[in-house]
């Protein structure tokens, strides 16, 4: 068989052909490898780095946020540890008896769970609870539902609620300060946020966390100067107020006039910043700081004090106001009732728009700017605070024998709260300024020299008429202590322009004890509804309630009764070289 | 006289010598060893450590080389006589399946026969060579045309039968098969060039007639990036894994693509993706050699076949094999569309790697029956 001749042709393959078949195999090998080689030598760095952008992860690890706290140390905002519950929707929705679980859980309807799932079928990241408990949060990884997890992060709790609210301010859902200190202090306050590098699989599940990390730095606590003791007795009192004379709103400052620290600060309408909903409305503002206002007849003393600092005036001058009005140009300057011929003292207590006029229209327009200058009118709080309204107070070549007139009992220009507390601290502190502050560690500026000692000293006495007998804020009186102050019931700008007739900011600010001042207040009642609006009436007696509370928790001792300008030592006297007939408190 | 006894003088007979009196060529069982071996030790990190899938593959490997074994001893004159027969029934069952065959992610390639289910097309893979070389055996060679026009048909009815599955690899793979049964055949390479002339006229015909997701595949080869999560995804991830991998390869069970999920298939037809991250350049250089190895050895045995069909048949199961490693890996790395081949002896799955192991067991019945033509 073997020597067989088949009875077919066959030619053998042309040797091309067996070329053409190694050649091809050659190929194939060539290219297999060259593109292996060009994935794992040329592009290798590349296709690594596309790979850890797909499974390595930076989890951050938040920052504990600094905790804020009065100078006592209590605390008005703090950060605890929550969890967050997020999910991968899909992964989830495969197991429908799990999302019922974690649903029922959660708190949450398993249908609408799921339905919230099923829109966001496509995402790979959803957040399916609000912060919770670590210990909750575990209630629910326990369940081990597919896509489920959880994220460490903190909430904010302010555990003064709305008796800080506005000087404390918020944060938002990210954890960052919003309003307040919050946000003026954020870079303080918040932690630096560590990070942590994972492996995670397709289905978001952390695989290997041995990478580098990095930990969190927490955030700086800050201390403030604000007396929680202090700060709820103005809120009690203040909101009591607005409720009782119907008002739009109102404000309190309470200051320590020799360091400028700012003891108490509370506004209305008020908000309780744990209250999303409350956050909204304008119950966030802290109108001490962010509102201008008209200070109308409380700058009268800042007028006379300049006065008597040029030597224009002395303490015992006397000026006629006689009869009851004065006209400058086109203006009638009034007063509501003619006082006649009066001392600067009278002035004060009955607060004659018509006295400080002339004294206005006496010392000259650049006098009188000046005089305001000293005072901090002119410039900036530096609060720090976000959103502090600029005074305004136009330059006196602007100002005409008009403006120089309505300037000087307080038209024309505008403050804040803080610009007469701050002026008023210089008065209460023997004529040096002090700035003003909130945090306890703000470096202490110099003080400011407003006027003379002397000047200072006498101010204080022609202002203590103005709680006493006949003078236009006798419900600001404290007993045991000498307080001196002033009132004022400024009318509001019409929306319509020109002055509102029956809206009002009814104010009274103050200081005691008149000898050595220590403290300086400021009550503002925002448009009394309720029948009075007069500071006197309106302003006054909260102003007493909260100085009295101060005094009393700062020991401040009670002054000198027996000193000749003391208000109980000699009253009487004084009131009957007055004699006047008074019914109703002045403007 | 067909067997006769071999050198008997010699003492001490090597073990290829014993073997081969089994019927069993020794170089090649030791290159699929290698192979079965790498594929079971990648298998268990492309699979994210299961013993369960290692032991089923082993199983099937056991079976495989069962088969083999058994199918070797047959002579190849017995399989140049049942071929057409084999051939017949796989086309009849080709026409069932896409008549009443079950349907597995939208295709339709499994037959199911009550105690077992089946793919035809895996069958074909083995008919088509033998098929073709016994029809061209006892021709005149070259074949005449209309000799080669028969073979055409031979080729082309299975090759539209699986297609229209669709079943695309598998119908490359066949058609391959066929094809290099009539190269080796020495049909004029006029024809082939009209043929090819002819096919890449028809190019944009069978554009056509591709499924939606098939031209996806191809155009997505040509840029992945336009769709990185969508038809992209397979191919970027597979590039990333291998990218990865370097010169020498993260080590065994340390590739992070296939282990953290975003590798898909990773532990079927990308686990060439899974083996080029964990063991690198050299690695990928290793394992093509040992294919590359199998293959010469096949067209060594297919140069030593005594007869046209031996030597068709061989020469064609080698060289399809080659197309089967090489579609696979092109597909892996990113030069040729997904179209769903395996990595031959590697990937998980039972059925090629049984069908593989009998296509060997032909080629050692090639090797081993060989008579001494004079001695």
């Amino acid at each position: 068989m073997s020597s067989a001749r088949p009875n077919y042709v066959t030619q053998t393959v042309p040797v091309w052909r067996r070329w053409a078949v190694l050649g091809l195999l050659g190929l194939g090998v060539v290219v297999v490898f060259g593109r292996a080689f060009q994935l794992q030598v040329l592009q290798r760095d590349f296709l690594v780095q596309e790979g850890d952008k797909r499974h390595i992860r930076t989890l951050v690890i938040p920052g504990h946020r600094g905790a804020i706290r009065d100078r006592r140390g209590e605390p008005l905002a703090l950060s605890a540890p929550v969890e967050m519950i997020w999910a991968v929707p899909a992964a989830l929705l495969e197991s429908p008896q799990h999302v019922y679980a974690v649903a029922k859980l959660l708190g949450r309807n398993p249908k609408d769970l799921q339905d919230f799932l099923r829109n966001r079928k496509d995402r790979k990241f959803v957040y399916i609870s609000d912060a919770i408990s670590p210990a909750e949060a575990e209630r629910v990884l326990s369940l081990k539902a597919p896509g489920v997890f959880s994220e460490a992060a903190y909430a904010r709790y302010y555990p003064a609620g709305e008796v800080a609210g506005q000087v404390v301010g918020f944060c938002g859902r990210d954890g960052r300060g919003q309003e307040g200190l919050e946000l003026a202090q954020e870079a303080a306050l918040a932690g630096k946020a560590g990070a942590r590098r994972v492996i995670r699989d397709r289905t978001g599940r952390v695989v290997e966390d041995n990478l580098e990390s990095k930990d969190a730095l927490s955030g700086k606590d800050l201390a403030l100067t604000i007396d929680l003791r202090i700060q709820y007795l103005a809120y009690r009192e203040l909101k009591a107020a607005v409720a009782r004379n119907n008002a739009r709103g109102g404000l309190v400052v309470v200051a320590d006039s020799t360091t400028g620290e700012i003891l108490a600060m509370a506004s209305q309408p008020g908000f309780n910043p744990n209250n999303v909903e409350d956050r909204k409305g304008g119950g966030s503002r802290n109108r001490g700081i962010t509102d201008g206002f008209e200070p109308g007849s409380t700058v009268k003393p800042l007028l006379v004090a300049q006065a008597l600092e040029l030597g224009v005036y002395q303490p015992t001058s006397h000026i006629d106001t006689t009869p009851g009005f004065f006209k400058v140009g086109a203006l009638t300057v009034r007063d509501e009732h003619p006082q006649g011929d009066v001392d600067l003292k009278v002035l004060l207590s009955k607060s004659s728009n018509v006295g400080a006029a002339k004294i206005g229209l006496a010392l000259g327009a650049e006098s009188v700017w000046s005089g305001y200058q000293r005072f901090g009118f002119g410039e900036p709080i530096y609060s720090g605070f976000p959103g502090e309204a600029s005074p305004v107070l136009r330059h006196y070549s602007e100002w005409g024998q008009i403006a120089t007139a309505t300037a000087s009992y307080g038209y024309g220009l505008s403050l804040t709260a803080m610009h007469l507390v701050r002026a008023y601290a210089a008065l209460a502190n023997d004529g040096l300024m002090p700035q003003l502050r909130l945090l306890a560690s703000a470096p202490q500026v110099p003080p400011q020299r407003a006027v003379s000692a002397v000047v200072a000293s006498e101010m204080r006495e022609l202002m203590e008429g103005v709680v006493q007998e006949g003078g236009t804020a006798q419900r600001a009186a404290i007993p045991g202590y000498r307080v001196a102050g002033k009132t004022g019931t400024i009318r509001k700008v019409a929306d319509s322009g020109g002055y509102a007739d029956k809206r009002h900011q009814s104010v009274f600010i103050g200081m005691l004890p008149a000898e050595h001042p220590r403290l300086v207040g400021l009550v503002m009642i925002d448009e009394p509804g309720a029948g009075d609006y007069y500071g006197g009436l309106v302003a006054a007696p909260v102003f007493s309630t909260v100085m009295q509370g101060a005094a009393r928790l700062l020991r401040i001792p009670p002054g000198q009764m027996n000193l000749p300008t003391s208000p109980i030592a000699a009253p009487i006297p004084t009131r009957q070289t007055v004699a006047l007939p008074i019914r109703e408190p002045r403007t | 006289m067909l067997s006769a006894p071999r050198r008997s003088s010699r003492p001490e007979p090597s073990l290829a010598d014993s073997l081969e009196r089994w019927h069993i060529d020794m170089w090649l069982l030791l290159l699929l060893l290698a192979i079965g071996v790498i594929g079971l030790v990648v298998l268990y990190s492309a699979s994210g450590h299961s013993l369960d899938q290692v032991m089923n593959q082993g199983e099937r490997w056991i079976i495989g080389l069962i088969v083999m074994a058994v199918v070797a001893q047959a002579p190849p004159e017995w399989y140049r006589a049942i071929a057409p027969w084999i051939y017949s029934v796989t086309v009849i069952l080709l026409i069932l399946t896409l008549a009443i065959g079950a349907t597995a992610k939208g295709a339709q390639r499994w037959l199911d026969l009550g105690f077992l289910r089946f793919q035809p097309s895996e069958m074909m893979k083995l008919a088509m060579p033998m098929t073709v070389a016994a029809f061209l055996h006892g021709r005149n060679l070259p074949p005449r045309i209309i000799t080669m026009l028969i073979a055409l048909v031979m080729v082309l009815v299975p090759f539209a039968l699986i297609a229209k599955q669709p079943d695309l690899g598998t119908a490359l793979l066949v058609i391959a098969a066929g094809f290099f049964a009539l190269f080796f055949a020495g049909f004029r390479w006029r024809w082939m060039i009209g043929a090819l002339a002819a096919l890449g006229a028809a190019a944009p015909l069978m554009w056509n007639k591709l499924h939606d997701y098939q031209r996806q595949r191809i155009l997505t080869l040509l840029d992945p990036e336009s769709d990185p999560l969508g038809t992209g995804y397979h191919i970027t991830q597979s590039k990333i894994a291998i990218g990865s991998g370097g010169l020498f390869g993260k080590g065994w069970l340390n590739g992070s693509q296939a282990k953290l999920d975003f590798l898909p298939e990773s532990h079927t037809d990308f686990i060439f993706a899974v083996y080029s991250e964990e063991f690198g350049l050299l690695g990928i250089l290793l394992l093509l050699i040992i294919y590359l190895a199998v293959v010469a050895r096949g067209l060594f045995i297919a140069a030593r076949a005594q007869d046209t069909f031996q030597r068709l048949l061989a020469a064609s199961l080698s060289m399809t094999f080659f197309i089967y490693v090489f579609i696979n890996m092109g597909m892996v790395i990113g030069l040729l569309p997904v179209v769903g081949v395996p990595l031959p002896l590697v990937s998980y799955g039972g059925t090629s790697i049984v069908t593989l192991l009998t296509g060997f067991g032909m080629l050692m019945s090639v090797q081993t029956h060989r008579k001494l033509l004079s001695s």
